[in-house]
């Protein structure tokens, strides 16, 4: 066994008041730890211990215990024989009624009694003896927080473990906790002393039993605490909320039916209390008691009951106004209100528990019958006193509820408001049962009353509902719901007629007329009623498809008769789907879906092109298969279009091209992705695209416009990059072979790739605009697939790809060099002997790039770098060759290659000034020249943008590229220290503000934590950089985006260190900008900057004072309001500096 | 010697708040701010001038000096009493006092005048007066408010400052 001098030594660490909290904890795990491993036992520790824990000194005494009992929680997973836990918890228990030691004896007591039987548990006598001692010697609400707390939770503890220990003490026991709980106010016991009280109520269940004498007395200690009013804003430190005790307060409520007499008029009476929180939690009480209470104890209730919540939602709704938007065809009034919704769900409960007794009350109600009688009056909604608003709206509501409960009463309030409602709807008892062909003689609409209307699309929605509902629950459609047949019968004639002759009024003038939107929604509501169980005669369902559709295809005018339309029909489809009612798709694929999907093609001139395509993509999104078929019409029509642009010159056309490929690049393609569409619908896109400009021979003036063959390559690269490595190898195979079919791109230099390109073609500037229609649409159609792949698809022919696009791109055709990009960064380097799966490596293919020579017409050959240098006399020429070298370098930066250091290298030293071009008087011929060469140096400084900005066009996330993790961070902290060597050295003002250009681009798009590391060297560059480009309106932009890393920088807590010590400087720019008179949010950003400056310390920013006031006077009279309205707050700021 | 007349006209009204002057002024619910609909198509270069609710909003805010209230809740100001000519660099104020023979009128006219001295540009002549028929000693409120050496002289009393400068804490209220 262990020595006893270590547990001697920490016992009396543990025990000596004077040592830390720290050290007691240690010393308390040290001998846990001794008797976890078996060094010690629990009677050497009891028998070592012994003084301590008799001792008459108190505190000792309590220490003592308490290191016993805090050991024994440590050791809940430790087996213990049952002797030890006996004279344990004896010890423990005589020790309750030592108040100085309460503490130990609770823990104590609490790590015994939550043993279980595997590790040794207490036994029943045992746990009889505890709750004795515990009624006899604990007066709970006399003690501390944390005391009581443990009390509770041992009371917990023996209601929930032990119950047949407590039970033979039950009217002790009742009483003590009566006693214990009265007065409690702190948060955590109560949620403990709730739960407690729902224990006990689980245990005496019986009418006669302990409970059922002191029921009264323990509901009026709970009912004290309803509502729940819990000032405590910071739940961080406590963990409950108002929520928890609430809900924990209501499972107490309702624990027992015995608390019935006295919680329902209690709630009750809260109902009418001034305080939302109290209604909303009332009914929520109200609801889940009465499921607990039973239909027979709340049947006395009733009157009341229905009373008060009739007054409930009457006011409850004041506030709700209707709102007849085609968003809200689903549910008719936004926003939500918590008390409504609580009435409304109480009210269900309640009917469908006494559902005679409350559908007596309610519809032998004196208000509700008031309104129904005198429904037919109601009849424009604006001419309705708002007061009667809100009576339709609440009587609608709570006959809607009532019938939603069952079948049975469905039938009897359809039964009871049918006179009313037909009179109103004017439909005739004769023209019910008498067989009129329906349309034969149509309602007037003017006659129809709003509130009818509303009432009918409020029930038969409720009788949907519940239909649907109980199908689902049994799958006998014949069984249940063949009682409503006869409350339907002929009915669902008057009503369908009564919402068609809404829709066919002429005057659509008005916007959001509330009769039409009920007509709408009252027909959506058929249409969504199970297939077999709505007896009418004909097809009601297509006709009401067949009338939305024209209201679709005729009113675009109207905007919001359209979308509502359009809405209740992507409902019908939805609900089909969501309902399983498979005997609808046909006729909704028949009437709706082939429908639009034919208006694509149509000539038909009344409906605008952009409707058209919303109309068919709204329908495709509801399913997969409506989503094949629209995506057949889309393609057909746009085949159709295309073919005729190619071959004639069809304006119209064209514009509609554009339209469609729009649309199935931004909404269809997405979709299919998304829902698990296949891969075959984009490769199938793409394969007759191709064919399609395979077969043309002669290409039009049309096709040659920009707009035409940009959407072409956005939907060509959307769809490649959404097809699998497979498909994409199919696709590239056949584009490769109409390439290769061309006579344009010859055959010879096709095959043999290394041969120099001849420079001759290259120099004419128009070259690009020469080159055969045909031939740049297959040139594009090959750069956006190039573009679009997997890193691991297969390029038959890099090399000779390579070559051609290099010969392309430096006719400046910027798809070429974004494909270059895009192969550059996917193609895998060369590894240590292996062979690489394509036919050319990473390393192969950068050698081509950059060695591969042109021939120039009696010079020697050169290389890209050489014309990037300037070695031609052609500025276009090296224009294009720079923006070309810039795509390929961003393909090699995101995946992190070393070569992109050489183009950089490129880029920089076009800023270096060429000989003796800053000193002599200049010829104009050498100005013209030097104007060209600042326009090249823009370029060359521009490249960074494309380098690191993030790009639509390629090298996105939706094409696949290869991405090395921050890749920017370290493309930054490289170029940093160039650029500050690089500022040192310039002299030229022309080139210094290229450098600063460059720079900024890289600073703009680099991430904000990198740029916060380098805040000190940062700066004064920056600082720099502002004052340069606020000399005028060219780099505006740059400017902004500088200014916003600058105000990045001020936000954050290290950088502002480095702000602090360039305070002045940065005032000075700062100033500078908020006077800029070319871009608003330079200047609005400028003065939040200088306003975030005011908040440094005072030492620094004080002396700045007067000059950053005297500025910001002068932006006091800024055109722009939103600028004079920060200078005020900037001036407040600065001038309360002291 | 205009000078200490008016240090001692102002500092008097200091003085006499021992009680409240209106000890239960009626409260009126703010009005909601406008939002001004951004112009459609943004021309960088053109003018916003100077308008009503822009001043109106610089003045809504602040705090009435004896109530825990701002000057729009307690209607001393409303947007139709701000006149304002931006091409003539030209406001007229006008405010109601809450009661006729409220000493406090010359302290909440200094924090209008200090409160625009601070925002507007220095162009404006800013003109401040009792509405007519609102107040007691109109005629001498609103000569003490418009007469450029007095309110100077009034800003030099720290004490005037000090209360001036709580009223228009940008704390109080809507701050942006």
């Amino acid at each position: 066994m262990a020595e006893p001098t270590e547990l001697t030594r920490h016992v009396e660490a543990y025990i000596d008041t004077s040592r830390s909290p720290a050290q007691q904890a240690a010393a308390l795990e040290a001998i846990a730890s001794l008797l976890k491993s078996g060094r010690l036992t629990i009677e050497a520790m009891v028998r070592e211990m012994g003084l301590y824990l008799t001792t008459t000194d108190a505190i000792i005494r309590a220490k003592g215990i308490l290191l016993l009992a805090e050991v024994l929680s440590c050791l809940s997973s430790n087996p213990l024989d049952k002797i030890t836990i006996h004279s344990l918890i004896t010890f423990f228990t005589e020790r309750l009624a030592d108040w100085k030691a309460l503490r130990g004896a609770l823990v104590g007591c609490l790590a015994l009694m939550r043993r279980n039987d595997q590790v040794g548990r207490v036994t029943l006598d045992d746990a009889k003896a505890v709750l004795e001692s515990f009624l006899e010697s604990l007066h709970v609400q006399s003690l501390g927080q944390h005391d009581r707390k443990l009390c509770f939770e041992l009371l917990e503890c023996l209601l929930e473990n032990y119950s047949d220990a407590v039970i033979p003490l039950g009217n002790q026991v009742i009483d003590g906790l009566c006693e214990s709980i009265d007065m409690e106010k702190d948060p955590e016991c109560l949620m403990l002393a709730f739960h407690i009280v729902k224990l006990a109520a689980q245990l005496f269940p019986d009418p006669d039993g302990p409970l059922a004498c002191v029921a009264e007395e323990l509901f009026e200690i709970l009912g004290h605490y309803f509502p729940i009013h819990f000032t405590h804003q910071k739940a961080e430190d406590l963990n409950i909320t108002r929520d928890n005790l609430s809900s924990s307060l209501m499972l107490a409520f309702s624990s027992t039916p015995l608390f019935e007499p006295f919680a329902v008029p209690l709630l009750l009476e809260k109902l009418s209390s001034d305080l939302p929180s109290a209604k909303v939690d009332a009914l929520k009480y109200l609801n889940h008691c009465s499921l607990k209470y039973g239909p027979e104890r709340m049947a006395k209730h009733a009157e009341a009951i229905w009373r008060l919540l009739k007054d409930t939602i009457l006011l409850s709704l004041r506030e709700l106004i209707l709102s007849f938007s085609p968003e809200s065809l689903d549910t008719l009034e936004t926003p939500r209100n918590e008390i409504a919704d609580g009435a409304l769900t109480f009210l269900e409960t309640a009917v469908a528990q006494n559902n005679d007794l409350f559908l007596n009350l309610i519809l032998g109600d004196a208000d509700v019958n008031l309104i129904i009688q005198s429904i037919s009056s109601y009849k424009s909604y604006t001419e309705i006193s708002s007061e009667m608003k809100e009576r339709v709206h609440a009587v609608g509501r709570i006959l809607a509820v009532s019938a939603k409960t069952s079948i049975a009463s469905c039938n009897r309030v359809f039964g009871s408001i049918r006179p009313c409602l037909l009179e109103a709807l004017g439909i005739s008892v004769r023209d019910l049962y008498g067989n009129h062909p329906h349309g034969h003689e149509h309602v007037d609409s003017e006659e129809i009353s709003f509130g009818a209307l509303f009432l009918s699309v409020l029930l038969l929605e409720a009788s949907r509902d519940l239909i649907v509902g109980s199908e689902k629950a049994t799958f006998l459609p014949n069984s249940g719901p063949e009682a409503s047949h006869s409350i339907f019968q002929g009915f669902a004639t008057g009503f369908e007629r009564a919402f068609i002759s809404t829709m066919s009024r002429n005057n659509y003038t008005e916007v959001s007329n509330p009769h039409v939107f009920l007509g709408v929604k009252g027909l959506q509501i058929f249409a969504t009623f199970p297939g077999g169980l709505l007896p009418i005669q004909g097809s009601l369902f297509e006709d009401i498809l067949t009338m939305l559709v024209s209201v679709v295809t005729q009113n675009c005018k109207n905007e919001w008769l359209w979308t509502l339309a359009m809405k209740a029909l992507v409902n019908i489809g939805s609900y089909i789907f969501k309902y399983h009612q498979p005997e609808k798709g046909p006729s909704f694929m028949a009437i709706v879906v082939e429908k639009i999907s034919s208006l694509l093609t149509s000539t038909e001139l009344g409906m605008p092109y952009p409707l058209k395509l919303e109309a068919a993509s709204n329908v495709g999104m509801i399913e997969m298969n409506y989503m094949l078929r629209i995506v057949r019409g889309v393609e057909e029509a746009l085949f159709t279009n295309l073919s005729e642009i190619y071959t004639q010159v069809n304006i119209k056309s064209a514009e509609e091209t554009v339209q469609l490929l729009h649309c199935y690049s931004t909404k269809i393609l997405p979709w299919m992705q998304e829902s698990g569409g296949t891969e075959q619908v984009p490769m199938q896109f793409v394969a007759a695209l191709l064919s399609q400009i395979e077969g043309c021979n002669d290409l039009s003036s049309v096709a040659e416009e920009k707009g035409i063959m940009d959407a072409t390559m956005e939907a060509v690269k959307f769809a490649v990059g959404s097809c699998s490595e497979a498909s994409q190898n199919i696709i590239v195979e056949k584009t490769c072979s109409i390439l290769s079919s061309s006579s344009y791109f010859s055959v010879d230099e096709y095959s043999f790739p290394t041969l120099p390109i001849e420079m001759e073609g290259l120099l004419s500037t128009n070259e690009l605009e020469s080159m055969p229609a045909k031939e740049k649409w297959v040139l594009s159609l090959f750069a956006s697939v190039i573009i679009a792949l997997h890193p691991t698809t297969h390029i038959s022919n890099v090399r000779a790809a390579i070559h051609l696009f290099m010969r392309t791109f430096l006719k400046g055709h910027i798809p070429s060099a974004q494909a270059l990009g895009s192969i550059v960064n996917k193609l895998c380097p060369r590894q240590n002997g292996e062979r690489v799966p394509s036919d050319c490596s990473l390393e192969e293919a950068i050698d081509l790039i950059f060695n591969l020579s042109m021939r120039y017409p009696g010079k020697s050959k050169i290389t890209l770098s050489d014309i990037c240098h300037a070695a031609s006399t052609n500025k276009s020429l090296q224009i294009s060759a720079l923006v070309g070298l810039a795509w390929i370098g961003k393909g090699l930066l995101m995946r992190g290659h070393d070569k992109v250091k050489d183009i950089t290298m490129i880029f920089l030293e076009c800023f270096l000034p060429t000989d003796g071009m800053s000193s002599k008087q200049a010829s104009p011929e050498e100005e013209q020249d030097q104007n060209l060469h600042s326009s090249v140096m823009k370029y060359a400084a521009d490249s960074f943008r494309i380098l690191m900005s993030d790009s639509e066009d390629c090298l996105n996330r939706r094409f696949h590229p290869i991405i090395r993790p921050l890749y920017k961070q370290r493309f930054f902290s490289i170029m940093l220290p160039i650029f500050q060597s690089l500022f040192v050295k310039c002299d030229s003002s022309l080139t210094r503000s290229l450098l600063y250009r460059a720079f900024a681009h890289v600073v703009c798009e680099a991430p904000l934590i990198a740029v916060l590391g380098e805040a000190k060297k940062l700066i004064p560059l920056l600082v720099d950089a502002i004052l340069i480009f606020s000399k005028d309106d060219a780099g505006k932009d740059l400017m902004y985006s500088l200014l916003l890393v600058l105000s990045g920088i001020l936000m954050d807590k290290n950088g502002q260190d480095a702000v602090i010590d360039n305070a002045s400087m940065i005032i000075n720019c700062l100033i500078s900008s908020i006077t800029y008179p070319h871009m608003m949010p330079v200047r609005e950003t400028g003065l939040q900057c200088l306003f975030a400056m005011s908040t440094l310390p005072h030492t620094r920013v004080y002396p700045l004072r007067t000059q950053v006031l005297q500025a910001i006077a002068r932006v006091l009279d800024d055109p722009k309001r939103v600028v004079r309205l920060e200078a005020v707050r900037c001036r407040q700021a600065w001038s309360f500096l002291c | 010697m205009r000078e200490g007349k008016g240090k001692q006209a102002l500092a008097l009204s200091i003085k006499m708040v021992s009680g409240l002057i209106n000890a239960n002024p009626v409260v009126y619910e703010k009005k909601e701010r406008r939002v001004r609909s951004a112009p459609a198509n943004v021309d960088e270069y053109a003018v916003e001038p100077i308008d009503q609710l822009e001043i109106f909003d610089h003045l809504r805010d602040i705090k009435d000096p004896e109530h825990p209230y701002s000057l729009e809740e307690l209607k001393v100001i409303s947007e139709d009493a701000i006149e304002v000519d931006d091409s003539n660099s030209y406001v007229r104020i006008t405010f109601t006092p809450t009661v006729e023979h409220c000493s406090m009128a010359t302290i909440i006219g200094l924090c209008l005048r200090v409160k625009l001295m601070r925002s507007l540009p220095s162009r404006y002549k800013v003109d401040i007066r009792i509405a007519p028929g609102s107040h007691a000693t109109e005629a001498a409120v609103n000569k003490q408010l418009n007469d450029k050496e007095r309110v100077a002289a009034a800003l030099e009393n720290p004490n005037l400052v000090e209360m001036v400068d709580e009223c228009l804490a940008p704390t109080y209220g809507f701050s942006n």
